[in-house]
């Protein structure tokens, strides 16, 4: 029987979605083992049955990210943070440095969408809609709010890299990614 | 304030190796060492202002702003705490309308929380400037402050001075000694100089076979034999050589040499004279923690009084050619100082930083010089060995431990204080002169040592089982062994250096992560997390500080684990128990003034 996958984009940049297209041909190849489930790829919004593989891009930054990351954990047996944004924050994070603040998300808001010289607003407003999900107080790696079966770092991953790592988790071996492979940039 | 400092500078010759000097005394006379003094200590010693700065950062007891004429520190060791130090620091705050950490607007106060006062057999404690109380009470915390209030001087505040040397009228503390029990080499009456004397009649050669022959271990915590390290220092091809005398007691729940200082001075003194002679060295050092400076005025007369006696200053003893002195070398509130080269460092007029090993200060010491850094303890005992000989020594203690060794107990015991005992006793054996029926954990060696449960009371106090400076610290079953911890590691996170990441950052994330655990948020793989950075900091650290900063977790690990195990939860469902989403909420729910539509159940009612 074909492997599921699933995959989603969170805080991220669908940089990592990207580089998984960067596989090239050998997609066909992985459409002869696997079969995608939710996914951006194919636009299914939701999971139509229990998954093998879960692939998250992306930090968690706001209370959806969070839903979701729980809803994949939930229906995905192996769940891997692809990327930097999902291992360890990436550019998201840069937010949390905000600290020695009495009010650090509000601060984030008014240079965001107000102080900075570098805002055109008119309406001067931070958008506030009830359909915006709310942000949390800091933006969170994967592994901070459910366990985490394996991280691949890089900014993005190589298509390479998760090709072989892919390819090893379908054939049941652990992988073995090349030095240059494994990088936090 | 220039020509003050000029003066300071001057007294001192100008030489920058006594900036800690320097800065002690323009902390003492001008309250603080601000920009601009420090500004004109660089320019009369000739360094960059930062280099006086950086000095100026690293130790607790000097600030860029000036304090207040009166500094109380409270004591925060964890006996103290469990003392009812927490209360007493409370009343301070009440009665001086200070927040802690902060000097009064009129420039009488400031109020400050201290690690440790090596004050825990007479805990809760604190120091007013120079001057130590103990056994506070929330009453006489208000008299005290009353008093001060009204203008009386710190060193007035003494009522009751205590037994033994500290009613000397240089001493006048109102400290007491706390000796529970009197050993056969120290604490019971010594001789004058008959270690000395003897020593002065064989050569240096023979006085080092002597000191191998009696097993003596350093006494400061690590227990290296004292013999191998004078060998090595004088078999150095070197012009100079120097002795220092490690009195900075900083770890936790010691306070042996306290008792030494205040009582044996004279031995410590003919211990380090004996050294001198017997490795070939014309100048020594004793770095006193600067919680001990109420000791150095004594320390000083102690000094004199032996250079009137002739066994100290020149042709000591009558034997042409042999000189040697000592000054005493003020600390400033680092317990990484203790720790042999930063403790150099510091006499250096340096940061107190740790030093990179090899060289060993017996071979690049003091100013580059061969160096023999012992503790207090160590040198009296070199002193008894030289009377009575190597083989009476080490018939006391073990094989590998011989000789006695000065224990301070305290904690949850009836009588708290110093006993000397030989190596090698059980603990279950200390437990019972110090009478704590109700025992159920302890911490022998201090927060760098281990804690060690109630089935391992038979295990015995040496090198070869469970080795320790002097600190024994009991406590009961109503104590939480976590909040000692945690303690523990706040202690090691204030006191780092700074100078490696291992040490500076690991023991931040140790802390946190033990944090999460006393809050009941932790899995199994937390303690799989701990014991893994646990190693890593231990092993990839600079310095003992890091090498053993692990040790209250990794301790409590393995011989506590139950306690560890009540707080653990396991989680089915994948997600992390330490994830809080309402909490991570709760700052943009106020901003947005909405609720969650996702966390809140009851979103449609808002
Ligand atoms: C962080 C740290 C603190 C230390 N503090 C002390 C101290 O307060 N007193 C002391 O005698 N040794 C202390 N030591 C041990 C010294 O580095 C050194 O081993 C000792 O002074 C050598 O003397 P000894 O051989 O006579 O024990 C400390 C070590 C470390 C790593
Ligand atoms: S890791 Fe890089 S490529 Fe991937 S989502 Fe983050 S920013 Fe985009
Ligand atoms: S281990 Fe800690 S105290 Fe020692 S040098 Fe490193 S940072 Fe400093």
């Amino acid at each position: 029987m074909k492997k599921r996958i699933a995959t989603v984009s969170l805080a991220g940049c669908f940089g990592c979605h990207m580089s998984l297209l960067d596989i090239d041909e050998r997609l066909l190849e992985l459409l002869q083992q696997v079969e995608f489930d939710r996914s951006p790829l194919n636009d299914l919004k939701r999971f139509t049955r229990r998954c093998d593989i879960g692939l998250v891009e992306g930090g968690c930054c706001n209370e959806e990210n969070v839903h979701t990351l729980q809803e994949f954990r939930r229906n995905c047996d192996v769940l891997i943070a692809v990327g930097q944004c999902a291992v360890m924050g990436g550019l998201p994070v840069m937010r949390n440095a905000i600290m020695h603040s009495d009010d650090p998300l509000r601060e984030c808001l008014e240079t965001a969408y107000l102080d900075s010289d570098k805002v055109y607003n008119p309406s001067n407003q931070i958008p506030n809609d009830a359909a915006l999900p709310l942000l949390l107080d800091k933006v969170y790696t994967l592994a901070d709010v459910v366990k985490v079966d394996y991280q691949i770092p890089g900014c993005p991953p190589s298509g390479d890299t998760l090709w072989n790592t892919l390819e090893a988790l379908l054939a049941g071996k652990p992988v073995e990614l090349a030095y240059e492979q494994l990088r936090y940039d | 304030m220039e020509s003050r400092i000029v003066s300071i500078c001057r007294r001192y010759a100008d030489d920058r190796t006594r900036l800690m000097d320097i800065l002690l005394e323009v902390q003492r006379e001008l309250r603080g060492i601000e920009p601009a003094a420090m500004e004109l200590i660089a320019r009369q010693l000739g360094i960059t202002r930062v280099e006086v700065e950086g000095v100026v950062s690293f130790y607790a007891f000097f600030s860029r702003r000036t304090k207040g004429e009166i500094i109380i520190r409270v004591c925060d060791d964890i006996i103290d705490r469990h003392a009812g130090g927490r209360e007493i620091a409370k009343v301070f705050v009440e009665e001086l309308g200070l927040a802690i950490g902060t000097t009064s607007a009129d420039g009488r106060f400031s109020l400050e929380i201290t690690p440790f006062l090596g004050m825990s057999d007479q805990a809760p404690s604190a120091m007013v400037n120079e001057t130590i109380l103990t056994r506070l009470t929330v009453q006489k915390v208000r008299l005290v402050c009353a008093r001060l209030r009204e203008g009386t001087e710190p060193r007035d505040l003494v009522v009751h001075t205590g037994d033994g040397n500290n009613s000397h009228p240089l001493i006048r503390a109102e400290v007491n000694n706390n000796i529970r029990l009197a050993g056969e080499v120290l604490l019971c009456p010594v001789p004058a100089n008959a270690g000395l004397r003897s020593a002065l009649q064989r050569r240096p050669q023979e006085l080092l076979a002597e000191l191998e022959e009696s097993g003596l271990t350093g006494r400061g915590g690590a227990g290296f034999p004292t013999g191998k390290k004078w060998r090595a220092a004088a078999d150095t091809a070197a012009t100079r050589r120097f002795i220092i005398c490690n009195a900075d007691e900083g770890e936790p729940g010691t306070f042996k040499d306290r008792v030494l200082l205040t009582e044996r001075a004279d031995l410590m003194i003919e211990g380090m004279t004996i050294a001198a002679y017997t490795v070939g060295s014309d100048a020594g050092i004793i770095y006193l923690r600067g919680e001990y400076s109420y000791l150095r005025p004594y320390l000083e007369s102690v000094l004199q009084a032996r250079r009137e006696h002739g066994v100290l200053g020149k042709n000591i003893g009558g034997k042409q050619g042999f000189d040697f002195d000592i000054r005493i070398q003020l600390g400033a509130g680092a317990y990484i100082c203790g720790e042999e080269s930063a403790l150099i460092s510091s006499c250096e007029g340096l940061r107190g930083e740790p030093k990179n090993r090899p060289p060993f200060p017996v071979e690049s010491g003091y100013l580059g010089f061969p160096t023999v850094v012992d503790n207090v303890e160590t040198y009296c005992c070199a002193a008894r060995i030289m009377e009575q000989g190597g083989a009476w020594f080490g018939s006391f203690g073990t094989d590998r431990s011989s000789g006695t060794k000065l224990f301070s107990v305290s904690g949850d015991c009836a009588r708290p204080g110093v006993y000397e005992l030989p190596f090698g006793i059980t603990v279950r054996d200390l437990l019972d002169r110090v009478d704590a029926p109700d025992a159920a954990a302890v911490q022998v060696g201090g927060p760098s040592g281990e804690m060690i449960n109630m089935s391992q009371f038979e295990r015995r106090l040496c090198l070869e089982d469970l080795p320790t400076g002097g600190s024994v610290m009991v406590f009961s079953q109503r104590r939480n062994i976590l909040e000692i911890v945690d303690h523990f590691l706040e202690f090691f996170v204030e006191e780092s250096c700074g100078y490696c990441t291992p040490c500076r950052v690991g023991n931040v994330f140790l802390k946190k992560r033990i944090e999460k655990v006393r809050k009941g948020l932790c899995e199994l793989e937390d303690l799989a997390y701990l014991k893994e950075l646990g190693k890593t900091i231990a092993v990839t650290s600079r310095c003992g500080l890091g090498h053993t900063s692990p040790n209250p977790v990794l301790s409590t690990i393995r011989n506590f684990p139950l306690v560890y195990a009540v707080l653990l939860k396991e989680h089915g469902d994948g997600v992390q128990a330490s994830f809080d989403i309402q909490a991570a909420l709760e700052e943009s729910r106020r901003l947005a003034k909405r609720r969650s539509m996702i966390y809140d159940p009851n979103y449609d009612e808002a």
